[in-house]
């Protein structure tokens, strides 16, 4: 082999180009076969309705209030289940994250819920926070509430089922966050005279934050996407009209393509805005190393 | 800044699980001292400055300062600054944050903190760097920052804890002398953690000898250094040669060999009973009466590190500047005065 040649590979091999990026082909594949290219095809289907022009299926889903609701609707269902999802991660991970007994028993429990099917937490929710659940003939035999409450079948149904199948989701991420960090910090920031407040709010809050708004992104893209338990545990044609019922009902009720494809892709859209403004203060704060040093 | 004049330990204790970490550590720690934990690794020297922080709880004794009991305060409210090994810096603040930060939790005015900020950071020489994130400094330059943020709280004890273990050999001798001067200027009360005797030595007033968390010996370097307390301690202070026999007076009979050589005990030891002869390899003279085969020699500068074994089966370290080759005989000499004899417990053979 000549010299020429050898110098040509190690100027590519130094920008990274080199033959092991053929590793890389079969994933390359398998996203553009399983990811871009329904993406793709979900777009152009939307822009091909059976009557007016290109934009006319997402003109109507705008027109439309009964469709255009759902976007609100499903924000206000997804927003707060994906922030307490996270808020509630938080302490729980920060109490769980040195070693003590019965750790694995505690976490095996807190996670569990993700194993269990939408269907399952729908039934169980029914069961025990329906009109004739153990929670509400609690509530009526003891005399605190006069008639049961009602906890399902609404908002509040879908809620607590985002709750509990993202909870786990958010808690797990929230603990690898945490174990990340250096636990030398807070011990120097102690011998440093700071109280417990102030070792979490000055040293973990803002090293795990940007975490958080990794988690936050995630947690709520799954419950933004809610479909199963809004129906099942829902009011799926009033305060639980999500978008994803929108799309179902234009694609399979009505047989309207476009506009099921039209409200697939707002829903995306949506999601971006929504994760870009997240992912945008994230990029405000300090993202760097979490440890205290060599070592 | 909370003056003292004496910080006692007593009985300090800390079980992990069933085992000990730390022994009934007992001493008195004068103010403006600079005391060493010196030991192996899991000797407990960690354990003990971590309980005298207040990071970890005590099995039990107890902990003063003057009369103030501290064992039962939180590691915030002790007032002790701290040097972590591996700095523990706050990767998020610029050194002139990490180092305030203490101020600040202290609520001193702004004014006087931004002023003993600068003065920490120009006292650690890192002036340049002072709005720099840590991961942007050397391995070196954040160790100044973590030791200017452990003094600028002017604590009563400064803590450090093996803060020179991660860096190199010659960063290491710089930084030595660094906080030997420091003491120097400042006059901190200070407790040092370290597994280098070398540099222990060189830096305390004052030496705590630990194994298997239990104090073996509490003196100055140059006692610790010239009169070990028991074998461990010399075995620990660099006396390579530890050779086993049996006490007769002041003289000993090797075991395997049955050589007779003179020497100093450094505590009664009845005749008859299994004893340790400890020398320096420094201390083996070329002049006296022992024959030995050289084995191995090894260049270390000025001098030579050789291993030789007698005829009867001994080996020996010693140092010469004597340029010798593997195969040569040679005749070495015990100085009585530089060869110690311990009792040998019976439970831990030599």
């Amino acid at each position: 082999m000549s010299t020429a040649t050898v110098a040509v590979r190690h100027r590519l091999a130094e920008r990274g180009i080199d033959r092991q990026l053929l590793l890389l082909v079969p994933a390359t594949v398998f996203v553009v076969a399983l990811f871009i290219y329904p993406f793709a095809y979900g777009i152009a289907v939307s822009l091909q309705p059976a009557e007016g022009g290109m934009l006319a299926a997402y003109r109507s889903f705008f027109t439309d209030a009964y469709q255009r609701d759902t976007i609100m609707t499903t924000l206000v269902i997804a927003l707060p289940a994906a922030l307490l999802n996270v808020l509630a991660s938080v302490p729980i991970a920060y109490r769980m994250r040195g070693r003590f007994r019965g750790k694995r028993v505690l976490t095996t429990a807190l996670v569990v819920p993700i194993t269990l099917g939408t269907v399952l937490t729908a039934e169980g929710l029914l069961n025990f926070l329906g009109p004739a659940g153990w929670f509400n003939r609690f509530l009526t035999t003891t005399g605190l509430a006069d008639a049961p409450v009602r906890l399902t079948n609404n908002y509040w149904g879908v809620f607590f089922s985002l709750v509990i199948t993202g909870f786990p989701f958010a808690f797990l991420l929230v603990l690898s966050y945490l174990s990340g960090i250096d636990p030398s910090l807070e011990r120097a920031a102690a011998t440093l005279g700071a109280g417990w407040r102030q070792r979490f709010l000055r040293i973990t809050l803002p090293l795990l934050a940007p975490g958080l708004a990794t988690t936050f992104c995630l947690t709520f893209v799954l419950a933004f996407s809610v479909f199963p338990s809004a129906i099942l545990v829902g009011d799926p044609s009033g305060s639980t009209r999500v978008i994803s019922i929108a799309a179902y009902e234009a694609a399979y009720v009505r047989y309207d393509y476009a506009g099921g494809a039209a409200a697939a892709i707002i829903m995306g859209v949506v999601e971006l805005l929504v994760i870009s403004i997240v992912l945008g203060l994230r990029g405000l704060l300090y993202t760097g190393s979490t440890a205290g040093g060599k070592g | 800044m909370t003056r003292f004049d004496r910080l006692r330990l007593d009985g300090v204790t800390r079980r992990f699980g069933g085992a000990d970490a730390l022994t009934g550590l007992s001493m008195e720690i004068r103010r403006g001292e600079f005391i060493a934990l010196l030991g192996p690794s899991g000797c407990g020297k960690s354990t003990a400055l971590n309980c005298l922080a207040g990071l970890l709880p005590l099995t039990e004794g107890s902990i003063w300062r003057d009369d103030t009991r501290l064992d039962t305060l939180p590691p915030e409210r002790r007032g002790f600054g701290m040097v972590f090994q591996n700095y523990a810096l706050f990767p998020h603040m610029s050194v002139q944050k990490n180092v305030s930060f203490g101020l600040q939790m202290q609520g001193v005015a702004r004014a006087e903190a931004r002023r003993r900020t600068a003065e920490a950071i120009r006292l650690v020489h890192l002036e340049e760097h002072a709005t720099k994130l840590p991961g942007q400094l050397s391995g070196g330059q954040q160790q100044r920052v973590a030791i200017a943020r452990a003094v600028v709280i002017e604590p009563s004890l400064v803590l450090m804890d093996e803060p020179l273990s991660n860096l190199d050999a010659k960063l290491r001798l710089e930084m030595r002398t660094e906080i030997r001067r420091l003491h120097q200027t400042l006059g901190l009360t200070t407790v040092y953690v370290t597994h280098d005797q070398e540099e222990a030595l060189s830096l305390a007033d004052r030496l705590v000898v630990l194994r298997d968390g239990r104090v073996q010996q509490i003196g100055t370097p140059e006692q610790v250094h010239t009169r070990p307390a028991n074998r461990h301690v010399a075995d620990f202070m660099g006396y390579r040669n530890l050779l086993a026999g049996h006490a007769d007076g002041a003289r000993l009979t090797l075991d395997p060999s049955g050589v007779r050589v003179t020497g100093t005990p450094v505590e009664p030891v009845p005749d008859g009973t299994p004893a340790v002869a400890a020398i320096r390899p420094e201390d083996i003279s070329l002049d006296g009466d022992l024959e030995a085969v050289v084995e191995v020699v090894e260049y270390q500068g000025r001098e030579f590190t050789v291993e030789a074994r007698t005829p009867g089966g001994l080996v020996l370290h010693l140092r010469t500047g004597q340029r010798l080759t593997p195969g040569d005989q040679i005749k070495a000499g015990f100085p009585p005065d530089r060869l110690l004899i311990f009792p040998s417990a019976p439970a831990d053979p030599a």
